[in-house]
């Protein structure tokens, strides 16, 4: 568990160092996600045949980072965040880069692609998981509860759908914007299996993936309850990081405490 | 005569038999879009996903991604109207290979009227980068198009109505394969282009029987087949576009984009003039009162040949 925090820790410099360099980007939703993508690509819970979609198109600068530091993608270029014909384009866009499996950024899309990646799986009855990283904003989004009905209904056992339950969007706090909660209620009585871990906790974020195989008939959602901007003290539950342009000296002070 | 759609279903069933890949999705309208005879052939290739537009397409792409060739049907109004961004993002972003349908064209739904009726999704479908707009008219296009669908790789929007048309046009001149992009001259003519698509080229046809004007089935809307569309322009004169959808953003924009550009023309568009549609007892009754049937077009071509 020490190297994954080792390895968040570089994420989150890297997120930072990309979003600075690009002049815009989303560093709240990344800095809270970090630790669950770091946890599934590097905690040894992903087959070869898994899938991933980042349905939360947003929080790419975490998802870019970490995947790189994963496989060593050629040609990749994390300083190119945003650049004009960067494969790492603002949000996840399949056209500039083969590694997106679908194209994101409009939210509640890549959930209902992932429920058909799954179905797809399942119908040449093959091993692949299905991941989905989603954001609780997102959950306000019909098209979720559309796909989790369908989901459920076609006992989709293989796909595996994971909320960074941060409690902010945009406008500030999710609860004084819409009743989400009971969130984790709301996914079981849709018919799927609900696990509620600490998302920045790695014993309980590999433990919940593990458990994501012994699924035998409903898809499962883990709701990961988060910090937005996590791991940046002057960042953490603030508004202003959902999406900002960064100060030189928001990134020298965030530098600074990630060290 | 049969109505479109039943020709649309038969050549799905084909493609099923044909090709394992090919898959048939809908939200809630099987029968409407005659997906019944696939569905009971091929059932575990048959989803049916609810009222649900948006997941519809969302999880064809996802099938797409696994290798499968889905084709998503719903009425017109609700495919594109209900499901533009995901179609914009999930389908053309990717450049997914998901072939949606959009039944029930134009007036073609006439009892239900307004919110059943598509005026619009031609004009919705061409705005999108990568998507191909197929529209068939008789049995044997309806047939191919669908067969042509299924052949390409990406995206593309087939117009399937529910009026009657002929199996085929056992007049016709030339012997063109379909094409993406292609278009078919049904009559040949120096005084006036015809440009129409779908089941109102009946209407064309009867009304253009005593005139020296040349018809083209423009099928494919995007890519339009401007080098037809250009030539005979130059041969005639003068052009005509009838369509049953919106004068704003159907055949008429594209081909007024099209000369207006290349090579001016007088051009009239005659088509569902910017308003909603309505209940009727049957699709000729909203035709006559929007200015559609065989007379008001004959009127139509006789007002620009005097010209």
């Amino acid at each position: 568990m020490n190297n994954l925090s080792q390895v968040s820790r570089k994420v989150r410099k890297e997120v930072i160092e990309m979003i600075y360099q690009a002049g815009s980007g989303h560093p709240g939703g990344s800095l809270s996600s970090t630790d669950i993508l770091v946890g599934l690509y590097f905690g040894g819970v992903m087959g070869e045949e898994d899938k991933f979609v980042l349905s939360a198109g947003h929080i790419c600068p975490a998802w870019y980072s970490t995947i790189n530091l994963k496989f060593k993608i050629e040609n990749l270029k994390l300083a190119s965040l945003r650049e004009v014909g960067s494969s790492l384009q603002g949000h996840p866009y399949k056209k500039f880069a083969s590694f997106v499996e679908t194209s994101t950024g409009s939210l509640g899309q890549g959930v209902s692609v992932g429920v058909g990646l799954a179905l797809g799986k399942k119908m040449k009855k093959e091993k692949g998981r299905i991941w989905v990283l989603s954001s609780d904003g997102e959950q306000e989004e019909g098209q979720i509860w559309e796909a989790a009905m369908f989901a459920s209904k076609q006992k989709l056992n293989n796909l595996c759908l994971i909320i960074d339950r941060n409690r902010m969007q945009i406008g500030g706090e999710t609860e004084k914007i819409t009743a989400l909660e009971p969130l984790a209620q709301k996914y079981f009585s849709f018919g799927w299996k609900v696990l509620e871990i600490d998302g920045h906790n790695f014993d309980q974020i590999i433990t919940a993936f593990k458990r994501a195989k012994e699924n035998q008939e409903k898809p499962l959602a883990i709701i990961a309850k988060t910090i937005r901007g996590k791991g940046i003290s002057f960042m953490e539950k603030q508004e202003r990081y959902h999406a900002c342009t960064l100060t030189e000296e928001e990134y020298e002070k965030a530098m600074e405490e990630l060290k | 005569m049969r109505q479109q759609r039943d020709y649309f279903g038969e050549a799905l069933l084909e493609l099923g038999k044909s090709n394992p890949k090919v898959l048939a999705l809908t939200a809630d309208l099987e029968s409407s879009l005659k997906l019944t005879a696939f569905r009971k052939e091929f059932p575990d290739r048959f989803f049916n996903v609810g009222v649900a537009e948006q997941n519809l397409v969302g999880v064809a792409v996802g099938l797409s991604l696994e290798g499968f060739i889905p084709f998503c049907a719903s009425f017109a109004v609700f495919l594109p109207g209900r499901c533009f961004d995901q179609i914009r993002v999930s389908v053309c972003q990717n450049k997914a290979n998901v072939k949606l349908v959009g039944g029930h064209l134009g007036f073609s739904n006439a009892g239900d009227g307004a919110s059943a009726q598509s005026v619009e999704d031609i004009a919705l479908m061409r705005s999108l980068p990568e998507m191909v707009v197929l529209c068939p008219f008789d049995g044997e296009e309806t047939v191919c198009l669908t067969r042509l669908a299924a052949e390409l790789e990406g995206p593309v929007y087939l117009r399937i109505s529910k009026s009657e048309v002929l199996p085929n046009l056992k007049f016709q001149i030339s012997n063109l394969k379909f094409r993406i992009g292609g278009s078919r001259i049904l009559k040949e003519g120096k005084d006036l282009t015809i440009l129409a698509h779908g089941p109102i080229l009946q209407e064309v046809l009867e009304a253009a029987y005593n005139f020296d004007v040349e018809i083209i089935d423009t099928y494919s809307i995007k890519p339009l087949d401007e080098q037809a569309i250009l030539k005979s322009a130059a041969k005639t004169g003068k052009v005509l576009v009838v369509e049953e959808h919106s004068i704003f953003g159907g055949l008429g924009s594209a081909v007024a984009e099209l000369l207006s550009q290349q090579y001016p023309t007088p051009l009239k568009i005659l088509g569902i003039p910017d308003v909603f549609g309505e209940s009727a007892r049957n699709w000729q009754q909203l035709l006559e009162k929007y200015g559609l049937n065989r007379e008001n077009i004959e009127r139509a071509i006789r007002k620009l040949i005097d010209k």
